[in-house]
């Protein structure tokens, strides 16, 4: 297949455009199917109640917001190797999604903290990392946007993309280096400490949010190269 | 004696694209001046030449090799002045003279200093801070840096703003002194200056 | 002559003819530092829990404020363009200015901390963790600091821009440095922070003069 047929940004914008709707109907069944999993069909637990119940979102927000990021930085990458427009277009796409998806991990978690340690916030390793990972999607979208030249955003935000990834590390393994709230991984790949019901929803929560992440992108990015491919003539034809 | 050979050079600035395949070749012993309306690209053409701005498309060759191969050795031949003139306003004449030429690796004597200087007609006034200079004074440092520096092509951009007649004339002997001496030039500019142009790169905006 | 050295005695020089920078930052630092016991009430045991704290804050606040003179200057009157220019290789020369901007901002901090120390009535152990932290600490700002610094040269929004990248980048810095602190006072012992401080200050001067220099070859492009 001809990578290169799909990085040219007119064939990009129909194809994105065809494809986005079946991901967000994905996603829409996919929760669905996620919520009566997590609300209906998973137990009580036996130390937390029902409150526990928010780590259906709480946690496929969490790893939404370090994949999405780790995506956004693969294609900053791309960007800047091969000075490719549409990379770095995909990547700004990406930006605010993985920052609502990092929103959503910190305001559910301080929901969560709140009944079960007693409190909202706690300047542990894992929260602080996760706040960072907020703050340097948002420096991307401020940096990209900051210049006269669209390109020269392009190239300085995706530098920081590549920088930061260093936080993502941190904040998957700060909860093992530290001893401090959050629990160490209950979800390993031999197998899991959790009711299976919980994980089930967890799961399907995750599938979600990523088939919710894809057509957002995806819808995104269409318009971010119709601003930028305003004066060419595909875009006039339209 | 090396080339400087400019192939099919593109280049665009934010959605505006500059110029499209400019091709042509500056040899030891002459200068070429590069003309056309404000905003054509001039600066943008010189800057992609000297390896500041990344082209498009298209190749820069210094004496048969790549610029962005043989990076360090172009540089070394290479002098770039640009319309920022790399003057600090809290050192001296002298004092700026001294680093510009000591980064470029060719660290002037005290009595070279005082000699080129003297020369552009800054003599007495080389120890006072930059910031006190007029802007043709500040010109003029530029050029006794033309005569210190080892280069042997120059790449300069409007090079007589701010000039006044003795400066310009001044400037023009200079340029045929090192053109004598088999270096080359790449010049920007409105005027006309008074050694004879081997060609002209005209861009149009 | 390389072009660290060459970068490291004119960037000194500058500082010396031009204090200015220098003094602002070393007056903010002793002055906000001065600031707390007014507002939080000069009790000394409060005074002693939170003086590592604040001392480290404001030495962070300090450190960010001198930034934007890193490069901005030499980027506004085409010195960076002639560095960038010449034939020593960008690495050399941006590390020499990095070094000689901490020479000037961090270390004058990092000398000043045990007075600040005395005025929150710290013990000398912890006064003494608080200064080899901030001596560890400081240069990795002035890194991180540097590669934020040369992403917004010529950037709209400048200072809030920069404070937006660099003061996330600065937290670990401030949680090991007060935390190894702080471990200190509560009789623990400060070597596991200060050790990844200084592993930090390690792999931070090998991976972030490279992006300081592509961050640099962006903005000149």
């Amino acid at each position: 297949m001809n990578w290169f047929y799909f990085s040219s940004p007119s064939t990009f914008y129909r194809f994105a455009g065809r494809l986005a709707p079946w991901f967000f109907a994905l996603a829409a069944l996919l929760t669905a199917a996620g919520l009566y999993m997590g609300l209906v069909v998973a137990p009580t637990d036996a130390q937390q109640g029902e409150v526990y119940r928010v780590i259906f979102i709480h946690v496929p927000a969490a790893w939404m917001s370090m994949f999405l990021y780790f995506v956004m930085a693969c294609y900053a990458g791309l960007s800047l190797t091969f000075n490719t427009r549409l990379s770095a277009m995909m990547a700004r796409a990406i930006a605010p999604t993985g920052a609502m998806f990092t929103f959503m991990a910190l305001w559910t978690g301080a929901f969560w903290g709140r009944p079960t340690w007693g409190t909202y916030w706690a300047w542990d390793a894992r929260m602080v990392s996760e706040l960072v990972l907020f703050f340097l999607y948002v420096g991307f979208i401020a940096l990209a946007n900051a210049f006269e030249d669209p390109r020269r955003g392009d190239r300085a935000a995706s530098l920081l993309a590549l920088i930061g990834v260093v936080n993502l590390p941190i904040i998957y393994f700060s909860v093992q280096w530290w001893n401090t709230l959050h629990q160490g991984s209950s979800v390993k790949f031999t197998g899991s400490t959790m009711h299976i019901a919980m994980l089930q929803g967890m799961l399907l929560m995750a599938f979600a949010s990523w088939m919710y992440a894809i057509g957002a992108t995806l819808t995104r990015v269409r318009s971010v190269i119709l601003e930028r491919e305003r004066r060419t003539r595909w875009v006039r034809e339209l | 004696m090396s080339t400087l050979e400019i192939r099919s050079l593109a280049c665009s600035r934010g959605d505006t694209r500059l110029f499209r395949d400019v091709s042509f070749a500056v040899a030891a012993g002459e200068w070429v001046g590069v003309r056309g309306a404000n905003g054509s690209g001039k600066t943008t053409l010189l800057r992609c030449v000297a390896g500041l701005t990344r082209p498009d498309s298209g190749s820069v060759t210094w004496d048969g090799k790549s610029t962005s191969e043989s990076g360090a050795q172009f540089r070394s031949a290479m002098l770039y002045a640009g319309h920022a003139a790399g003057i600090k306003d809290e050192l001296s004449a002298a004092e700026n003279l001294r680093d510009a030429l000591a980064l470029r690796e060719a660290p002037p004597s005290d009595e070279a200093l005082r000699e080129s200087l003297g020369a552009v007609g800054l003599g007495r006034i080389r120890h006072i801070p930059a910031r006190r200079l007029s802007a043709g004074q500040r010109r003029r440092i530029g050029m006794a840096r033309l005569v210190l520096d080892p280069a042997t092509l120059w790449i300069l951009d409007e090079p007589l703003t701010a000039l006044d007649s003795e400066g310009e004339a001044m400037f023009a002997s200079l340029l045929e002194r090192h053109l004598q001496r088999g270096g080359s030039a790449l010049v920007a500019t409105h005027h006309a200056i008074g050694a004879r142009q081997a060609r002209e790169v005209r861009l149009s905006a | 002559m390389s072009g660290f050295a060459w970068a490291f005695a004119r960037d000194l020089r500058l500082a010396w003819r031009h204090p200015g920078e220098t003094l602002m930052v070393v007056a903010f630092f002793v002055l906000v530092a001065s600031l707390f016991p007014l507002g939080v009430g000069a009790e000394p045991q409060t005074l002693r829990r939170i003086g590592s704290g604040v001392i480290w804050v404001c030495a962070l606040l300090a450190a960010f404020l001198s930034l934007s003179s890193l490069f901005a200057s030499d980027y506004a009157d085409g010195s960076l363009e002639q560095m960038a220019l010449s034939p020593h290789p960008m690495a050399g020369w941006a590390t020499g200015k990095i070094v000689a901007h901490w020479t000037a901002t961090g270390l004058p901090l990092t000398i000043l901390s045990p007075l600040l120390a005395m005025q929150y009535g710290l013990d000398a152990a912890t006064l003494g963790t608080l200064a080899f932290g901030l001596v560890l600490g400081t240069p990795l700002l002035s890194l991180l600091g540097a590669a934020c610094s040369a992403l917004t040269l010529g950037a709209r929004g400048g200072g809030v821009l920069l404070a937006l990248l660099a003061l996330p980048l600065f937290v670990p810095v401030l949680i090991f440095g007060a935390g190894a602190a702080d471990a200190q006072a509560s009789g623990l012992s400060p070597s596991p922070h200060l050790s990844l401080l200084a592993a930090g200050l390690i792999v931070g001067s090998m991976a972030l003069p490279p992006a300081v220099c592509a961050a640099l070859r962006i903005a000149l492009d």
